[in-house]
């Protein structure tokens, strides 16, 4: 990949964020917008959800729906946001396109996981049983498992930046799942309802039922957009830390002896 | 990577030639390895037969019930013994610097990790192949089922060693590699699971077996464009 060392030259704008002191400024001036938009949308959301009119089949319980498919929503959205992170990070190299992959990866973890287990509580009362081997549910169970493998992987080598590059290219590769789980309910006509929300036309579900719904999903992805700048803002913290303790161990340990090479994030 | 067509231009004009001889190459030295180690390949067999014989004592001996799973039983326990030797993959080549020199020969590594995956293949997914009529004859498959089950694991194990050669390149020199590789390749084996036990029990019920055979002659086909690459370019940053 040699090759592609000159390309940053020509990529200013996509660069223009690659300096850690930027990024900390801008995350800092806009995450309490996104902390207060969230919440917003949650309470709004929430309050929709519960005085939106019940199913008539399926009583109060209907009202998992609000959390259950915006969570599922977020699980894709958030390995898509983790396969274009990888490969912005593997092409141009781009420092902080890598640090958003593996912090999206434990968050995009948790929603999978949420929308799981929501679903199989919604699945006892209305299909009689927890667990069905449902294409899309075992599909979502197979993103778990990559969510689960991406984090274990960006960890599992001495070189941290190997790491990286290794959960990059498993991210790319896992991406196969995402069609696959969206398109699984209309390829394998099994247990599990098909869209009725995206879907060309009309949605299939009501307008009293859809805003609280759409609300929700907007204030779970401010959600995501919010834990994901403050998961990034740790670990540059975290790594200016590290640096700064190294160099302090250095200086104490042998005084004026030359540095390193450690990487200059500690300056910016 | 488009840096080694140039190379191969200059190692020794027509590349056409170059590219068939190398993939060879590398086939025919994978192959004499397997050869002067056959503990290895004959290690996957054993555990596949091992494994398939666990089934039986642990959920009875009904002749109905087994004649039922046999498939599912065979597809799983095959995909197992794949699984279980991908991490000889490319280990020890990693481990005594032969990796190195593949990286930096004319021919492109994709071609030189399609190379391995067939040499893998040979010693690992035929031999299965051949054993897997020896498990379904003891499950009692009925004879139906033969045929569909074999062009079914014809097309299936290439895949699996394709996906594979992703996993175990991904976790080279990873602290926990052993480990890591089902984590990150059991999840991908899925689909190739599915269609593998759905086209002999679709043959079983009487119905076509075609659809999933051509899902799975796709699937092939897809590994065989997608996984060189993604191997490739996980062996690069292995051993740069």
């Amino acid at each position: 990949m040699s090759t592609q060392a000159a390309a940053p030259r020509k990529t200013r704008s996509l660069h223009r964020f690659a300096n850690p002191g930027r990024f900390l400024r801008l995350a800092d001036a806009t995450l309490p917008w996104l902390w207060m938009a969230c919440a917003l949308a949650l309470a709004v959301g929430l309050v929709g959800a519960f005085t939106a009119p019940v199913d008539y089949q399926q009583g109060a319980s209907v009202r998992i729906m609000y959390v259950h498919v915006p969570a599922a929503w977020l699980a894709m959205f958030t390995y898509t946001t983790i396969a274009v992170a990888s490969a912005v990070a593997l092409v141009w190299r781009h420092p902080l396109a890598d640090l958003a992959a593996r912090a999206a990866s434990p968050v995009g973890a948790s929603f999978t996981l949420l929308c799981l287990v929501t679903g199989s509580l919604w699945g006892k009362p209305m299909w009689g049983t927890w667990w069905v081997w449902d294409a899309r549910l075992t599909s979502v169970l197979v993103l778990f498992f990559l969510y689960l493998g991406h984090m274990a992987i960006a960890n599992a080598f001495d070189d941290a930046g190997r790491g990286r590059r290794a959960a990059a290219i498993l991210a790319l590769v896992g991406f196969v799942n995402v069609p696959i789980i969206k398109f699984s309910v209309d390829w394998w006509n099994t247990l599990h309802q098909t869209a009725s929300v995206s879907r060309i036309g009309a949605p299939a579900i009501h307008s009293s039922m859809l805003w609280p719904l759409l609300t929700m999903a907007l204030g779970f992805t401010l959600f995501f957009a919010a834990i994901l700048l403050v998961r990034m803002k740790n670990e540059l913290l975290g790594q200016r830390l590290r640096n700064l303790r190294a160099a302090s161990l250095q200086r104490r340990g042998e005084p004026g002896a030359a540095a390193t090479g450690q990487p200059a994030h500690a300056e910016s | 990577m488009p840096k080694t067509a140039p190379e191969t231009a200059a190692a020794g004009g027509d590349p056409g030639p170059g590219l068939i001889l190398g993939f060879a190459r590398v086939v025919a030295r994978d192959l004499r390895l397997a050869l002067r180690q056959r503990g290895d390949a004959l290690l996957a067999v054993l555990f596949f037969v091992l494994t398939a014989m666990l089934f039986p004592f642990g959920i009875g001996q009904e002749p109905n019930l087994l004649q039922r799973i046999a498939p599912g039983v065979v597809w799983v326990t095959a995909l197992l013994a794949v699984l279980l030797s991908l991490e000889r993959l490319f280990l020890r080549d990693y481990e005594d610097g032969s990796l190195e020199l593949m990286a930096l020969s004319p021919v492109p590594l994709p071609v030189i990790v399609l190379a391995k995956v067939t040499a893998h293949w040979l010693t690992t997914g035929l031999p299965l192949l051949a054993a897997a009529p020896i498990i379904a004859l003891m499950y009692g498959l009925p004879a139906a089922g033969y045929g569909i089950l074999l062009a079914a694991m014809a097309l299936g194990t290439p895949t699996l060693s394709l996906i594979g050669a992703v996993g175990a390149a991904l976790t080279l020199g990873a602290r926990r590699g052993g480990v890591l590789i089902p984590l990150l390749v059991l999840p991908l084996y899925i689909p190739v699971l599915i269609f593998g036990v759905s086209a002999v029990d679709a043959q079983m019920a009487g119905l076509s077996a075609r659809p999933q055979l051509l899902l799975m002659g796709a699937g092939l086909l897809a590994a065989v464009a997608l996984a060189p690459w993604a191997a490739a370019g996980a062996l690069r940053q292995a051993v740069e």
